[in-house]
């Protein structure tokens, strides 16, 4: 027993269960220290017009780092996640322009969204399958995907961007209801729709699993095959969301638009407290650490800062917390 | 307490160490002390402060204040890892820290390269040292091959090699004999006592109680953290050391001879090229089969194939009669076969996870409540269920299984496979790395298991387990079976006698 107690005291923090609620509450901290202090930097910051642009801007990067989240946690990678999601969403432009374009209906809009979904699930599982069959590493077969993502996009559209979409789906990007964005809506269904996944079914208890072991969670009877391709559906799906998202709030889809989120999702999942080895992570902390990240942004640009030097301020934020993190880990272990 | 002797003929004296973590006493004053060329064992249960003892010694937890440390009579307290190894203070642990994607040849040297003055590496020098210090320990191993290609026991003597090219004046070994077969086994004495002769100290930390008192010529017991004592190994018998090292004492009887039943498992002609070939072998309802033989002997390869791993090349397969054809290990387990592996740490228990998802993780289905979702309430209810009854030792159900020891782990590894309601269990050498104490009581669920009508397949290379613990014992050998024992009719020594023959 003793033994048991010590190497839970010596083990590296993060590579154990804490509990998720001082998990949490470290996050929440860290919040409300930074709208505190942007609150006393700019009397513009605690008001709806800073919700509202946070409500809006946070979906796109929060719906891309959902789609990483869940190949982080297996122990993947999902590189190919915007181009996903441009593919996804031309996928939904080409439908609707088909349709009528702006003057498209209902029917059309709904045919539009599912092949958007099927379109990003079939890239996802086409991944999946290569990743779980081959056992390619999931950064090389991401990687090869994005690649050929952004050529066949790029191709299609000639690097042009397509326009020219109905009201209605103008308004999942740009609506509100009761005073909240539309897009958060969505942000926040399929946050909830995650944690569900991964903390209530046997595809999310068996990605936890595979995560930190494979091959033993396989001796355990798991259907590791079949989980790992659904980690990649499921990522490719969750893509496909922010896909449509994106086309609605810009009334355009363009190949290479959100590009520069890719590497970000990571730095919000790590942020959130997710293993970069897979295993651990959970939903609530990754979103709070995307509410952090957005805040920031926000702030800074509320008080007049170059928006470079808030994506600088981004990395800058992260390193500290490594090492914080380092400083903690290597503290509780004397 | 037998006080060492004070006067500097101690290579290394400890007197008064203590360690606490957190609130965990670890340590709890021991006085320590290793003769110049000495073999002394180091013994005691998992978690009684043994690995705490040797990082103290190795610089890696610096003692609480009040320790005495000297290293032929010089104080050493507040010593570094990196004064440790200057001072030729080796610890082989029992994972090794290997690199094995590196040759053999660069694996053996590597700890001597790293002290050097920078230089450029030399591998003809390397693959000359590398084959010498191997030489020294009577073994041929491919020098340029990736240590990750051999064997656990050939890896072992490749850490063993290291330690020896580092020039170490003492030696720890964590279990080095724990996956060794026995001419391997006997090689590694012969260096020990090679080194003992050239003045090199090494402490021997093993559960073989056979062996300890074979090769060393002290003991030192800890307990809880505590000092037992320090007891000279002539005279010294094996029951009164696990006596001194549970506090409890155990006694050992073979198996009553078991009634024929009609078989639950038959295997006919059973072949898998380059692994096993030809064999017959039944297993019945409420029967103990032991399944014996060295390392390599294909004993784990066919326990593979029944839990449908592999896919046999020639022969059948019956179950309850009707030949049965596994895909994976999926059919198996819904046919009621369970698989204990060798490996605990990296194929048997996903060791970061929780003990609770370890539990479940082979009967989800039965966890399910509305929706199809995961019930947590059924899960805890399941888990609390299965660690109550196998009496698992335990924190909270959310640590993670790496916590437990040994004997524990293994306990979570019967949990989750009992769970499924098997109809045969397959336990591939079960008490690996799990204390003397913790293996008693292992057996005794196996025995209950069999009672209840549970067919077992028990493997191991240790002939007493196979022996006190089987109604018959099978010795496979080459990938063949090559005979048959019933214990209630023979002795130990034969059964010895034909493994190591």
């Amino acid at each position: 027993m003793k033994g048991a107690v010590m190497t839970r005291f010596l083990s590296p923090a993060g590579r154990q269960t804490t509990p998720a609620l001082r998990e949490n509450m470290a996050l929440v901290a860290v919040l409300v220290v930074l709208v505190l202090l942007f609150a006393s930097l700019s009397d513009r910051f605690l008001t709806a017009a800073t919700f509202l642009s946070i409500g809006y801007q946070l979906p796109e990067l929060g719906l891309l780092t959902l789609a990483m989240l869940i190949p982080i946690l297996s122990g993947g990678f999902n590189l190919a996640a915007t181009f996903s999601a441009n593919i996804a969403g031309l996928l939904l432009a080409s439908v609707l322009i088909w349709g009528g374009g702006a003057a498209a209906g209902p029917v059309v809009l709904v045919a539009a969204i599912l092949a958007a979904l099927a379109g990003g699930a079939l890239i996802g599982w086409v991944l999946g399958v290569v990743v779980a069959r081959t056992g390619a590493h999931p950064i090389l077969a991401s990687l090869a995907m994005m690649i050929f993502l952004r050529g066949l996009g790029e191709f299609l559209t000639r690097g042009g961007s397509v326009s020219g979409f109905p009201p209605a789906l103008l308004w999942l990007g740009q609506g509100q209801v009761a005073g909240v964005p539309v897009p958060l809506i969505v942000f926040g269904f399929c946050a909830i729709l995650w944690a569900v996944i991964l903390n209530r079914t046997r595809l999310g208890f068996s990605i936890y699993q595979l995560g930190s072991n494979l091959e033993a969670t396989r001796y355990s009877g798991v259907d590791t095959r079949r989980a790992l391709t659904m980690v990649y559906v499921l990522s490719g799906l969750m893509c496909a969301v922010a896909g449509i998202i994106m086309a609605a709030r810009f009334n355009s889809v363009r190949v290479g638009h959100g590009e520069a989120y890719l590497l970000i999702t990571v730095l919000a999942c790590f942020l959130g407290r997710v293993d970069p080895f897979g295993g651990f992570g959970r939903v609530m902390p990754v979103v709070l650490a995307l509410v952090i990240l957005q805040v920031i942004g926000s702030g800074l640009n509320l008080i007049g800062t170059n928006q470079h030097l808030a994506t600088a301020l981004w990395g800058a934020i992260l390193i500290a917390v490594m090492v914080a993190r380092h400083l903690w880990g290597r503290w509780a272990a004397r | 307490m037998p006080e060492p002797d004070p006067q500097g003929a101690s290579l290394l004296r400890l007197a008064h160490v203590s360690k606490r973590f957190g609130g965990v006493q670890a340590l709890d004053d021991i006085a320590f002390d290793v003769r110049p060329g000495e073999v002394l064992c180091l013994a005691g249960e998992n978690g009684c402060g043994k690995s705490t003892l040797i990082k103290v010694i190795s610089g890696v937890h610096r003692p609480e204040p009040g320790a005495v440390m000297e290293w032929e009579g010089r104080d050493i307290s507040g010593l570094t890892p990196a004064e440790a190894r200057a001072l030729g203070i080796q610890v082989i642990w029992q994972d090794l820290a290997l690199f094995p994607e590196m040759s053999v040849a660069e694996n053996i040297a590597f700890e001597r390269n790293l002290g050097a003055r920078p230089r450029l590496v030399n591998r003809k020098a390397m693959r000359a040292e590398a084959a010498a210090v191997l030489a020294r320990l009577d073994v041929d191993l491919p020098l340029s091959m990736p240590v990750g290609r051999l064997s656990i026991a050939n890896r072992q003597l490749v850490a063993i090699a290291r330690a020896l090219v580092a020039e170490a004046r003492l030696v720890f070994m964590d279990e080095p004999t724990a996956s060794l077969s026995q001419r391997e086994t006997d090689a590694l004495i012969a260096i020990v006592h090679r080194l003992s002769a050239q003045g090199i100290a090494v402490v021997f930390v093993s559960h073989r109680l056979k062996e300890v008192l074979e090769i060393c010529t002290r003991v030192t017991v800890l307990r809880d953290g505590r000092l037992v004592g320090t007891y000279p190994t002539a005279g010294m018998t094996q029951a009164r050391l696990t006596e001194l090292m549970t506090g409890a004492s155990f006694n050992y009887a073979p198996r009553p001879e078991a009634r024929p039943a009609a078989p639950l498992l038959e295997l006919r002609g059973l072949t898998r090229h380059g692994e096993y070939h030809d064999i017959d072998l039944t297993v019945a309802p409420g029967e103990i089969v032991g399944l014996t033989g060295r390392l390599g002997s294909g004993r784990t390869e066919l326990a593979l194939s029944l839990f449908g791993m592999t896919r046999p090349d020639a022969g059948t397969i019956l179950w309850q009669g009707q030949p049965l054809r596994m895909r994976h290990n999926r059919d198996a387990i819904r046919m009621g076969i369970a698989y204990m592996s060798e490996d605990r740490l990296s194929l048997g228990l996903v060791q970061p996870q929780s003990i609770a998802d370890n539990t479940v993780v082979t009967v989800l289905d039965r966890v399910l409540g509305r929706l199809g979702l995961i019930s947590p309430a059924r899960k805890s209810a399941l888990v609390r269920d299965w660690l109550t009854q196998l009496r698992v030792k335990i924190g909270q159900p959310t640590d993670a299984v790496s916590t437990l020891s040994g004997g524990n782990q293994q306990r979570v590894v019967l949990a989750k496979w009992l769970a499924t309601a098997p109809k045969l269990l397959i336990l591939d050498s079960p008490t690996v790395g799990v204390d003397v104490g913790a293996r008693a009581g292992i057996f005794a669920i196996v025995d209950e298991l069999a009672r209840q009508g549970l067919a077992i397949l028990l493997i191991s290379d240790e002939a007493p387990e196979v022996f006190f613990n089987a109604d018959r014992i099978l010795h496979m050998r080459e990938g063949r079976l090559i005979e048959e024992f019933i214990p209630a009719r023979s002795t130990l020594a034969e059964l010895e006698e034909a493994v190591h023959a």
